[in-house]
């Protein structure tokens, strides 16, 4: 029977209805409702009891440095999951800012996540994040400047998770081809300047500094300087503090024997290094695996920075971040608990060379691996980043201006730094 | 059935609504929907946590326009910037591709040519093949020490190291010839300050990082417009161009008098997609240069991205997002005016006139 004018009008009716539904179900912005069917079967609702929820299903996302690292999360997470009757689904984000942003715009965010230091404080501003720091458990085993750092509005947001700090790494070949010895380490500003003069080659340059306040800053912190001012409610980058740091190095890349990054054709300061463009570089303890892999006949040593006004340096950090919009914040808790134990952080270490958040850990750490010492004593002087919110393309204009350091108009960076910054706080 | 419900003139708009309902459906929640809820974005205060339709978000008027366009700050520079540097990178993009491809279709279209196929498909192949990928192979061939450098070595010029080069060529050219020395502009343009940029930064053309990014540009999408000029040109009747020959045109006198003319068009056509495609430029930035450096290589589409998935500023990020929208609507609407056949603009103008003046002589009568 050939179908009829009704019955095609119908079925048209029909397909049109079933898209239009779905658009309803799909298409709206309010959170979906919460699964906490879980792999394990139990079933039993997450909040009957606080210390060891069982049945829920966590979502976690973490940026991750590779396969190593991500093995060792997902073998982490799949141990307490194991042990407490819930699971863990880990997403490696290709896009980090995007995908944590499109989660929390959804409503249906990642429970646990990466949190760098640098953007927590504007997700924590608009809500996306759970305060969850100041009532843990062993939050007091922590770094005093790691907590700090995750600090927004007078409360701990999270817990670091780990962190890297900056160091000085010295080519030892051609250290002891200028004739230098352990003696001649430099431990001062000046130093620096007179060893790095004695390495620079026509080809060489004596220290090379990746691009950006990333690297410079060390040298603020180190003249007792910052970006901002101590309590971060206005910006200071104007004070001679600051200004000074930058003319220290400028002065030195304008002689030559200090060359930024971008100067020496690398992309960063590490492939430089390895490249043997400069015979020191200023970097955090990643470059240990990449000199591993992509530059293994280079022989080099790590030492602390020198010393300017005071010892300082850099600190990078992230911590586990717990969304408001979670529905399994107590699983969550215990998850980050269990990922955060003294022994966890050793096992994360040895995975993939990242430092423990802990000082007991740490100790162990400094026993375990005592070619990263310079990096590890970081953690008692080192300065986190900036992290106010709504910074984020503020840093990065300064970061602009800064770019071709020899040449950069330093006062004139600092000055529109502060006005933008202000107008940024301010508003 | 001799009589069915169908033949009843007012069923029909019925049966016609309901079949084209599911396209409404999908072009509304796709299309219409997402841009009704950006355009609200850009008039709010959304920060990007839940519904921008939810109970925290407030209606804030025009601010984060004005923020853009009327307020001395830093989010009108990095505007302008991004709008400086789309603006000498269309100019460089557009005429360039068109030529290109207009002057690959013509040669490929001669039937001489041996192997006509081969360079065709040659031709069209960086077309086909993902932009990104294409970018990660002109960061490593402009790469300081890449292949291009090696090339420019053998007559002994020392390349620049391309994508961390943020000098512009129109300085540097000024430079070159003596007008200007690049380390020290004239007070003249350095001092006077136009919306946040001084006519100094104005004038300074493409850096160099961003014409690495033109070429890159130019050779991939030069293949999918010459295919456009390619089909053109087979509907171009052999007689006309025989015709031209019996006349004694030469060559050249074809060219410019019979091919050009045939193809205008599909030349308005490519430059219209041009200009938009140009404008909106995004993928390159991306993955190559991500604004950097000095951001000379910031685009409007790329910094609306960096400015909601990054800073957080979703109600700047869309606003953008609708002023580019606006931009290249007035853009596109000036273009075709200009492009317009202005014999034909001529003759329907006298038709008007002619049409009015009958009217009128018609009314005393």
């Amino acid at each position: 029977m050939a179908h009829t004018p009704r019955r095609v009008v119908t079925m048209a009716l029909a397909v049109a209805g079933t898209i239009s539904l779905a658009a309803c179900g799909g298409g709206g912005f309010e959170s979906s409702s919460s699964s906490t069917t879980s792999a394990s079967g139990s079933g039993t609702s997450s909040d009957t009891s606080s210390s060891a929820p069982t049945g829920a299903a966590l979502r976690m996302l973490i940026a991750s440095s590779g396969d190593a690292e991500t093995a060792a999360v997902k073998e982490a997470t799949d141990a307490w999951g194991k042990a407490t009757g819930n699971t863990v689904e880990v997403t490696v984000a290709s896009d980090m800012d995007q995908e944590l942003a499109q989660g929390f715009a959804g409503g249906n965010p990642a429970d646990v996540m990466y949190m760098d230091a640098g953007k927590f404080a504007t997700f924590a501003k608009n809500g996306s994040l759970e305060a969850y720091g100041d009532g843990f458990a062993d939050n007091d085993q922590f770094f005093e400047a790691l907590r700090k750092t995750f600090t927004y509005d007078g409360k701990q947001y999270c817990v670091p998770k780990d962190f890297s700090s900056l160091a000085l790494q010295i080519n030892t070949d051609m250290w002891t081809k200028a004739g230098l010895t352990d003696a001649d380490v430099p431990t001062t500003w000046d130093q620096l300047t007179e060893v790095s003069k004695k390495l620079t080659t026509d080809k060489v340059a004596g220290l090379g500094i990746g691009v950006g306040i990333d690297r410079l800053g060390a040298f603020v912190v180190q003249n007792g300087g910052w970006w901002l001012n101590a309590d971060n409610t206005a910006p200071a980058a104007a004070d001679a503090k600051v200004t000074d740091a930058l003319k220290y190095v400028q002065d030195n890349v304008k002689a030559g024997n200090f060359k930024m990054s971008n100067d020496l054709g690398a992309g960063w300061g590490g492939e430089a290094f390895g490249k043997q463009l400069s015979a020191m570089v200023i970097e955090g303890n990643w470059i240990k695996g990449a000199l591993k892999n992509d530059f293994p006949d280079v022989k080099y040593k790590t030492v602390e920075l020198p010393a300017g006004a005071q010892k300082g340096t850099l600190m990078f950090t992230q911590c586990w971040g717990l969304a408001a919009d979670s529905k399994n914040k107590d699983a969550a808790k215990d998850l980050i608990k269990s990922l955060t134990t003294a022994e966890q952080q050793m096992k994360f270490a040895d995975a993939f060379g990242v430092m423990p958040s802990r000082t007991d850990a740490a100790q162990e750490y400094k026993t375990k691996y005592p070619e990263d010492a310079a990096f590890v004593a970081g953690g008692e002087y080192g300065h986190g980043p900036i992290n106010v919110p709504d910074l984020t393309d503020v840093v990065a204009e300064l970061n602009s201006q800064l770019e071709k350091m020899g040449t950069a108009d330093i006062a004139g960076a600092t000055k529109s730094f502060d006005e933008n910054a202000a107008s940024a706080m301010g508003g | 059935m001799a009589r069915s419900k169908s033949g009843d003139p007012m069923r029909q708009p019925v049966a016609g609504w309901v079949f084209v309902t599911p396209m409404i459906v999908i072009l509304g929640l796709f299309l219409v929907v997402p841009i009704v809820m950006a355009l609200w974005v850009s008039v709010s205060n959304w920060t990007g946590r839940g519904s921008p339709f939810g109970g925290n978000t407030e209606f804030i008027g025009l601010k984060n326009y004005t923020d853009l366009l009327g307020k001395q700050g830093l989010a009108r520079q990095d505007f302008m910037t991004s709008l400086r540097n789309t603006f000498y990178y269309v100019l460089g993009v557009v005429p360039i591709q068109t030529a290109l491809a207009l002057l690959l279709a013509v040669l490929v279209n001669q039937k001489w040519l041996r192997g006509r196929t081969f360079f065709r498909t040659a031709f069209y192949f960086p077309s086909v093949v993902s932009s990104v990928a294409i970018s990660l192979v002109f960061l490593f061939l402009f790469a300081g020490s890449g292949a291009i450098n090696g090339v420019l070595a053998w007559f002994g010029v020392h390349g620049p190291n391309w994508f961390a080069d943020p000098r512009g060529l129109i300085h540097l050219l000024g430079d070159l010839v003596g007008v200007w020395n690049i380390d020290s502009p004239p007070a003249g343009l350095a001092g006077t300050k136009v919306m946040n940029l001084s006519l100094w930064e104005w004038i300074k053309g493409p850096s160099v990082a961003m014409t690495a990014i033109m070429f890159q540009v130019i050779w991939t999408t030069a293949g999918t417009f010459m295919l456009m000029f390619i089909a053109a040109l087979q509907d171009l009747p052999a007689e006309v161009e025989e015709a031209a020959m019996v006349d004694g045109a030469n060559a050249r006198q074809r060219f410019w008098n019979v091919t050009v003319p045939h193809l205008r068009p599909t030349i308005l056509l490519v430059v219209t997609l041009g200009v938009i495609g140009t404008w909106q430029v995004f993928d390159q930035m991306y993955v190559m240069s991500q604004g950097k450096p000095s951001k000379t290589t910031l685009t409007p589409a790329f910094l609306s991205y960096q400015a909601a998935f990054r800073d957080q500023k979703w109600g700047q990020g869309a606003a953008m997002a609708f002023l580019l929208f606006l931009l290249i609507f007035l853009l596109t609407q000036a273009q075709r005016w200009l492009l317009r056949d202005k014999d034909a603009a001529r003759e329907k103008k006298l038709e008007r006139q002619q049409r009015r003046a009958e009217k009128k002589a018609e009314v005393p009568a």
